[in-house]
């Protein structure tokens, strides 16, 4: 019986030292804590030291990633003026803030360390909208990244990996399911544009002729 | 008896209590918060005015604008009222306990003292244990198990404490031979203090009222871990706040309960005497109380009656017993 007294006033005693401690908590918004070096906030698209965007339209994050956050819409580079390095570069890139879950697996994917995930995350915002995150948004955030930006492809693109999938209205290029794809096929510069009714474009252009070719 | 000044009196009196009741309950929140935050190395709510000073504020705010929910199986007559008898309870406890000595005002002696009754004490056994109703006609009227399992658990210690209390206070007035609080008071102020002459009556006391105001380590009625809230399950803006208010007035009145009967109450040894003493007094007792919170986790149910049944009642008997023996030895 005095054995458990004599606990319990330990158990006082040590309550009452943890007063003398400093406090553990980190006073948020005043005080900002340093992410670990392996942190996943943000994405970040990298350009090379020539200044070139090292992304080269090759679409392998958007393959990776599991919860089909990205949108890459390659087109070909110009030789005399190129964008990146490769033949091709993103036209589009977009990261929809909300769909992602900051898995990485992107930067994993990425053959030409085009794409990491930076230690920002403060990345709230009012607008579901304003959560799809561009190329230039990506590129130079600190230059680009306001709530609120407007992008020329607005309804005018195709349905991502030309799969038809629920993402109606999830990117900002997206455009209604089985409507007619009117848009320009930038990847094949200089070529007519592709007959009214064609779907996705820029995706499986590649992968069409494939079957036949190989037939052959 | 009737008499329009005392009544005038009595009544200003009252309001100036529950008045000063209800302000230091809601302080009360913003010192528990901040006290147990510091013995948990944490900083409290620091932002809502200088120091978090106007947090209970804001929370008053908060739940005066929350949605009034009354659920579909619940007694409207007992889920109304209930939460108002726990409040009635806690704030009526209060009234018998003396704040001061007699003050001299424009020539009328005027006794700090709501109601200075012959039988205080029995009346402040009384209030305490009216409050359970509270709890056991709210989780009967919440319509909902984790309410019913709550008020069950609240029904069960409570009743079972009330002994403790009790037997706690009976040897408090066998050695000073009054049941009126202003007379243990004075009996206090004439000899020693009763937590010197009644150490162990003060340690069971103490127990019970932990145990008699539903806090932690005898928190089982609200038990979040495994009745989600206990009897208040289902209650929500004012309605809750009330069962808030009460307990936390509930834990005022039993700390100046305690003060009063065992810590000399407004008096202090050589020294002049009032309100401030019996403050300052309280102020520890709260203190003790966040402390618990801090220091002990929750008894299990068997604990909890084994503790009480088992080891307490058998020692406070003992204690009355002796007390009892001695004193009428002594003469």
């Amino acid at each position: 019986m005095f054995d458990d007294a004599i606990a319990l006033l330990k158990g006082f005693w040590t309550t009452v030292k943890y007063t003398a401690r400093p406090a553990v908590t980190i006073q948020y918004p005043d005080v900002k804590r340093k992410p670990a070096d392996k942190y996943r906030g943000r994405h970040r698209l990298y350009k090379t030291d020539e200044g070139l965007e090292r992304c080269i339209g090759c679409s392998l994050c958007a393959a990776a990633c599991p919860s089909q956050a990205i949108y890459v819409r390659a087109a070909e580079n110009d030789p005399n003026n190129p964008v990146s390095p490769g033949e091709r570069y993103a036209a589009d890139y977009e990261i929809n803030m909300i769909r992602c879950i900051f898995c990485g697996f992107c930067e994993e994917a990425c053959p030409v360390d085009a794409i990491k995930l930076g230690p920002e995350y403060e990345l709230a915002d009012f607008d579901r909208k304003d959560f799809v995150y561009t190329k230039e948004m990506l590129l130079d955030p600190a230059r680009n990244a306001p709530k609120i930006q407007y992008h020329a492809d607005v309804d005018r693109s195709t349905d991502f990996r030309g799969v038809h999938t629920t993402l109606n209205g999830v990117y900002r290029t997206h455009h209604p399911i089985g409507a007619p794809d009117t848009r320009p096929r930038i990847d094949d510069a200089g070529h007519e544009p592709g007959p009214a009714g064609e779907e996705h474009g820029p995706v499986q252009a590649g992968a069409k002729p494939a079957g036949p070719e190989e037939a052959r | 008896m009737f008499d329009p000044f005392n009544l005038t009196v009595s009544v200003v009196l009252s309001l100036i209590i529950i008045f000063g009741l209800l302000t230091t309950m809601a302080y009360m929140t913003w010192f528990e918060r901040r006290v147990i935050s510091r013995l948990q190395a944490r900083i409290g709510p620091n932002k809502t005015g200088w120091e978090g000073l106007l947090q209970p504020l804001a929370d008053a705010v908060k739940l005066f604008f929350k949605e009034d929910i009354r659920p579909v199986m619940s007694d409207r007559l007992l889920y109304v009222v209930a939460p108002a008898i726990s409040l009635f309870a806690a704030l009526a406890a209060f009234a018998v306990i003396p704040v001061g000595g007699i003050v001299s005002i424009a020539g009328n002696n005027i006794a700090l003292q709501v109601a200075d009754l012959p039988v205080g004490v029995v009346y402040l056994l009384a209030a305490s244990s009216l409050g359970v109703y509270g709890l056991v006609l709210g989780g009967w009227g919440s319509g909902s198990k984790y309410s019913l399992l709550g008020a069950l658990r609240a029904a069960a210690q409570v009743v079972s404490y009330e002994l403790i209390l009790g037997i706690s206070i009976v040897s408090v007035v066998i050695v000073s031979g009054s049941l009126s609080l202003q007379g243990i008071v004075a009996a206090q102020a004439s000899s020693a203090w009763y937590v010197l002459l009644q150490p162990v009556a003060f340690v069971l006391f103490m127990i019970a009222g932990v145990a008699e105001t539903n806090r932690a380590p005898f928190d089982l009625p609200e038990a979040e871990s495994e009745l989600v809230a206990g009897y208040h399950t289902e209650y929500s803006g004012m309605r809750f706040a009330m069962y808030f208010i009460a307990e936390y007035v509930a834990m005022i009145s039993m700390s100046a309960v305690a003060a009063t009967l065992f810590f000399g109450g407004w008096t202090f040894p050589f020294l002049p005497g009032g309100p401030w003493w019996l403050i300052l007094k309280m102020l520890f007792f709260l203190f003790l109380f966040v402390w618990l919170r801090a220091t002990l986790p929750r008894l299990r149910y068997d604990q909890l009656m084994r503790l009480c049944w088992a080891i307490l009642l058998p020692i406070g008997l003992l204690n009355v017993a002796i007390t009892a023996i001695i004193v009428a030895a002594i003469g």
